[in-house]
């Protein structure tokens, strides 16, 4: 081949190669050095909530069943002080086609790329992402390649994105399988360059407002039961989307007063990008290795401008730790008879823990599941665990330390929610803000009231911060 | 024993595309020390041995050539034994529940 595919070249054009996989002039948004017309970039592909129900309907995507967990609640209240434990409920996002929320993202990339005469769609993920776009090219008769972060340098497969692999095969996909490294991005721009086929981005405005159906739906599944809005919605984090778009659904509800709360699984000391602690995290999505960095600086994403920005939605950040995942998860399946995968459990966790803190007479809404099975279950991850040399004992969760020890409380009552400061995030946020500024560039008037927005804080507040990292530099 | 695959045969290749030395500048050490490898299935476009060049047919229709690694290649993820830190917490909660019914 002429064409020049080195690491260097290919990263070079990564904008040029953006632009026509994704079909979204992004520069038209740009309203300052730093800032963008964020709601202009999402209100201008045409898919209000109306149209993309609409669409998901088409593809059976939605429209899910939302179950009361009376019996956690009653195990939750059975810890919690006088008066204290609130109901929980769960949205069951496993009923989707492909068995999780993802549906929802990936059903208006496909509609958009069908549209647009796309021959096919491609997406970088490991995880149910890529299961969803694989069903909904499937349904749309496009063409689907999906690549993977699979397996380390020895060849171990990391078990839920080889469960992955398999249900992106069994829907008629191509997988790419990387071993570890984030030059799978290099990888997903030479086949996006060769195949010409469309970007199913997780952080594109198609799949952020394809999630804003959830937060609308639960909103009004929780109104008709009990005649009023949910008091708390809990959504797992990872690259932001959900978290955005639900709580974007929320608002567009007007269910104003409902509080967002989004948990990741704790994954500290654990390094991303290390091929030795790749299959040692025992969590493949929803936790810190990707919530804090995108929290933090959203635009790290594979589009230039990412549409899901959860700091703007989030009332509140709260992390827990894998083995009290695993706990809940056992308890979902054996006191309410749901045997759901491990990872949409992250948010379950955290509600039960909040629950706690709550009246009896709130509402607290679990806003997702996902399907289980081989691989992507408590048995697989632990399994593996073990044989990577992983620690696995009952005890205080405390004592869990990811990529050494799993430690799976001895009772209900130790599982906490342990907050994020969200004042941190936002001065780390507008860290990162003021060093992507070009050379010589400072903010503009448009700039801080964009960064205000992003960090849902104040002209003042960003003001202060800005000024209090120059007086550092 | 030279293991030899037909033609359309579902069949796995296997490629490296960086070297330890091509990897990105932001890379943690360990993961620069070993190669960017990629693995992907397909129909074999003509008869091939295994550990040789091969070239496939994937899903989506492209034309991908590397070395044949496996014949219809297994999915081998599993959930392997129940694992016993887990095991009892079932009756644990259920009996939480039961004391709490006793109580109210």
């Amino acid at each position: 081949m002429s064409t020049n595919n080195s690491y260097t070249a290919i990263m070079d054009r990564k904008a040029e190669i953006m632009r026509s996989s994704v079909g979204i002039d992004y520069d038209k948004y740009i309203t300052g050095p730093l800032s963008f017309d964020y709601e202009a970039m999402l209100t201008d592909t045409g898919y209000d909530l109306e149209t993309t129900r609409k669409i998901q309907d088409l593809t059976a995507v939605g429209n899910t069943p939302l179950v009361e967990l009376r019996n956690l609640t009653e195990l939750a209240r059975a810890v919690s002080g006088p008066g204290k434990g609130a109901r929980i409920f769960v949205k069951d996002e496993a009923a989707n086609p492909s068995g999780s929320f993802k549906d929802r993202r990936a059903s208006l990339s496909a509609h958009e790329a069908k549209k647009k005469g796309y021959k096919g769609i491609t997406a970088a993920t490991s995880g149910n992402y890529g299961a969803a776009v694989a069903s909904q090219a499937a349904k749309a008769g496009l063409g689907c390649i999906i690549i993977q972060e699979a397996f380390d340098s020895k060849g171990i497969a990391q078990p839920e994105i080889a469960e992955k692999t398999r249900a992106c095969e069994a829907y008629g996909a191509e997988v790419v399988r990387l071993s570890v490294g984030p030059e799978l991005f290099y990888q997903f721009l030479i086949v996006l360059m060769e195949t010409g086929f469309f970007n199913a981005s997780l952080y594109t405005p198609y799949s952020i407002l394809g999630i804003e159906t959830l937060g609308h739906e639960l909103a009004f599944q929780v109104k008709e039961k009990e005649g009023r809005f949910p008091d708390v919605v809990v959504a797992t984090h990872a690259g932001g989307g959900n978290v955005t778009g639900t709580a974007r659904g929320l608002i567009k509800a007007q269910a104003t007063e409902t509080r967002m709360v989004a948990a990741s699984v704790d994954l500290a000391g654990l390094h991303m990008a290390s091929d030795y602690a790749f299959n040692r995290k025992s969590f493949t999505t929803g936790h810190t290795g990707f919530s804090i960095p995108f929290s933090t600086w959203p635009d790290r994403a594979d589009v230039p401008r990412n549409a899901a920005r959860s700091l703007r939605y989030m009332d509140r950040f709260v992390t827990v730790t894998q083995g009290e995942v695993f706990y809940i998860t056992q308890a979902l399946a054996e006191i309410e008879g749901m045997e759901r995968g491990p990872a949409g459990n992250i948010s379950l966790a955290a509600a039960f823990a909040l629950a706690r803190e709550m009246e009896e007479d709130k509402i607290i809404v679990v806003q997702e599941t996902e399907y289980t099975g081989a691989g992507k279950h408590p048995l697989g991850q632990l399994n593996l665990a073990k044989q990577m040399g992983i620690k696995v004992l009952r005890g205080d969760p405390k004592e869990n330390k990811p990529g050494e020890a799993i430690v799976i409380p001895l009772h209900p009552s130790q599982i906490e929610a342990v907050d994020v400061d969200l004042d941190r995030i936002r001065r780390s946020y507008l860290r990162n803000a003021i060093n992507s500024l070009p050379d010589g560039k400072t903010p503009t008037n448009e700039d801080i009231e964009f960064l205000a927005a992003d960090t849902r804080s104040t002209r003042e507040y960003v003001e202060e911060v800005i000024h209090g990292l120059k007086g550092k530099n | 024993m030279t293991e030899q695959a037909t033609k359309e045969t579902w069949v796995e290749i296997q490629n490296i595309v960086l070297e330890k030395g091509e990897r990105a500048p932001q890379v943690p050490e360990d993961t620069r020390a070993v190669p960017l490898e990629m693995k992907v299935k397909g129909f074999l476009v003509h008869d091939a041995i295994v550990g040789q060049k091969a070239q496939i047919i994937t899903a989506a229709g492209r034309k991908i050539e590397g070395t044949l690694v496996e014949i219809n290649p297994s999915y081998t993820h599993m959930y392997g034994p129940p694992i016993p830190e887990l095991s009892p917490i079932g009756g644990e909660v259920r009996a939480i529940l039961r004391e709490r019914g006793k109580a109210q």
